[in-house]
């Protein structure tokens, strides 16, 4: 009963007023604490690279909403087009970094049959 | 009689239609669809199924970006990641989605330790993006200006969007000319970089899951390299073979 009563004022509240700078910062560290947990546990050298796309763009999410003057409170200064030029940075780096790490995951299957990261322990010393 | 939810009139739960901030719903909507799928993406255990979280995570991410006024970036977004690394993505998993590796499940302690250390990081997260008074301020709703132009002449070295209202007059605004070029030869660097790692190679010994596939080769696989090399050794002709190889040279 305490949480039926606690949660609908809730809803309400978050969908009658304005979303601020804070509400998509609350989204980006969800992702990003996801993306690191993904990235901590998953053995498949494929699942590490969604970590790590998820990491990313939970600061992607963070950096678009400081650049956005909508979002900005009143008075407040956004960080304006310099945000936006990163988060644009921060998804061809994505990109790039993708790229590079599949490649070498592919190479890492075509030499050993498998794609879990455990068996990677060629340099141990 | 009103109509009741949990015990509760329908007007506590759900606010009347004329109250709803339809920038706050649409805003709802889209974070809990990325939010939801990023922990899916970590709970799930099915390599194709995270692919398609993922998906579904970065698709609505694109959507809070068109929100927040950002739609150069929200529609970069959709085309880079949700059109291009994801499909790169994908091929990797169906390249690698041999049987036994779609799902490595990863031990308990593993995964309670991974909850108890997540759990510590969004804490100390959250507790740093609520504890400044300016963030939480409620939206201004200033209708941002096309972010489009500006930011494509900005790439070029340009700045044509207006200044912040307290900079002072006549300061230099440099654009994202270098910034632009360093990650231009770095994605061209990137690619011959990955296209030299991924190709195939002519190796000298077999591989493992060769020898495993060796014990029946097929008939016509055999034959054709027997033609083209001569006495050629089980692991070369297995190695990917003249087909793959672009035949003997």
């Amino acid at each position: 009963m305490i949480g039926s009563l606690a949660i609908p004022p809730l809803f309400g509240l978050l969908i009658t007023e304005p979303v601020s700078v804070a509400h998509y910062l609350v989204v980006g560290a969800i992702m990003f604490t996801a993306g690191v947990a993904c990235m901590a546990t998953k053995r498949n050298a494929l699942g590490v690279l969604m970590g790590i796309e998820l990491v990313l763009n939970g600061a992607n999410v963070n950096f678009v909403a400081f650049a956005s003057p909508y979002l900005a409170g009143e008075g407040a200064r956004s960080l304006g087009l310099d945000g936006q030029a990163i988060a644009v940075f921060v998804i061809v780096l994505a990109a790039a970094e993708a790229a590079v790490a599949l490649a070498i995951t592919l190479n890492f299957y075509n030499n050993h049959a498998t794609v879990d990261v455990d068996r990677a322990d060629d340099l141990k010393g | 009689m009103t109509p009741t939810l949990a015990g509760l009139p329908l007007t506590a739960v759900v606010p009347p239609l004329a109250a709803i901030n339809w920038h706050s719903f649409f805003f709802l909507l889209f974070a809990s669809i990325a939010c939801g799928f990023a922990v899916a993406v970590v709970t799930a255990t099915n390599v194709v199924r995270m692919a398609l979280y993922l998906v579904l995570s970065l698709a609505a991410t694109a959507g809070l970006f068109l929100l927040a006024g950002a739609e150069f970036v929200g529609a970069m977004q959709l085309m880079i990641y949700v059109g291009g690394t994801l499909v790169l993505l994908v091929f990797g998993v169906m390249l690698t989605a041999q049987a036994p590796f779609v799902s490595i499940a990863t031990s308990g302690g593993d995964r309670v330790l991974a909850g108890v250390v997540g759990a510590a990081l969004l804490g100390a997260l959250l507790m740093a993006g609520l504890s400044v008074p300016a963030w939480r301020a409620p939206a201004s709703g200033k209708l941002a200006e096309p972010a489009a132009t500006p930011l494509g002449m900005a790439l070029v070295g340009v700045r044509v969007d207006e200044p912040a209202a307290n900079a002072p007059e006549k300061a230099v605004r440099p654009g994202y000319l270098l910034p632009f070029e360093i990650i231009s030869i770095h994605l061209l660097v990137v690619l011959v970089g990955a296209a030299y790692l991924a190709r195939a190679k002519r190796r000298k010994t077999p591989r493992a899951i060769d020898v495993a596939a060796s014990v029946e080769p097929p008939a016509s696989v055999a034959e054709h390299a027997a033609i083209g090399r001569g006495p050629a050794g089980a692991g070369s002709v297995l190695a990917g073979g003249p087909a793959l190889t672009g035949g003997p040279r």
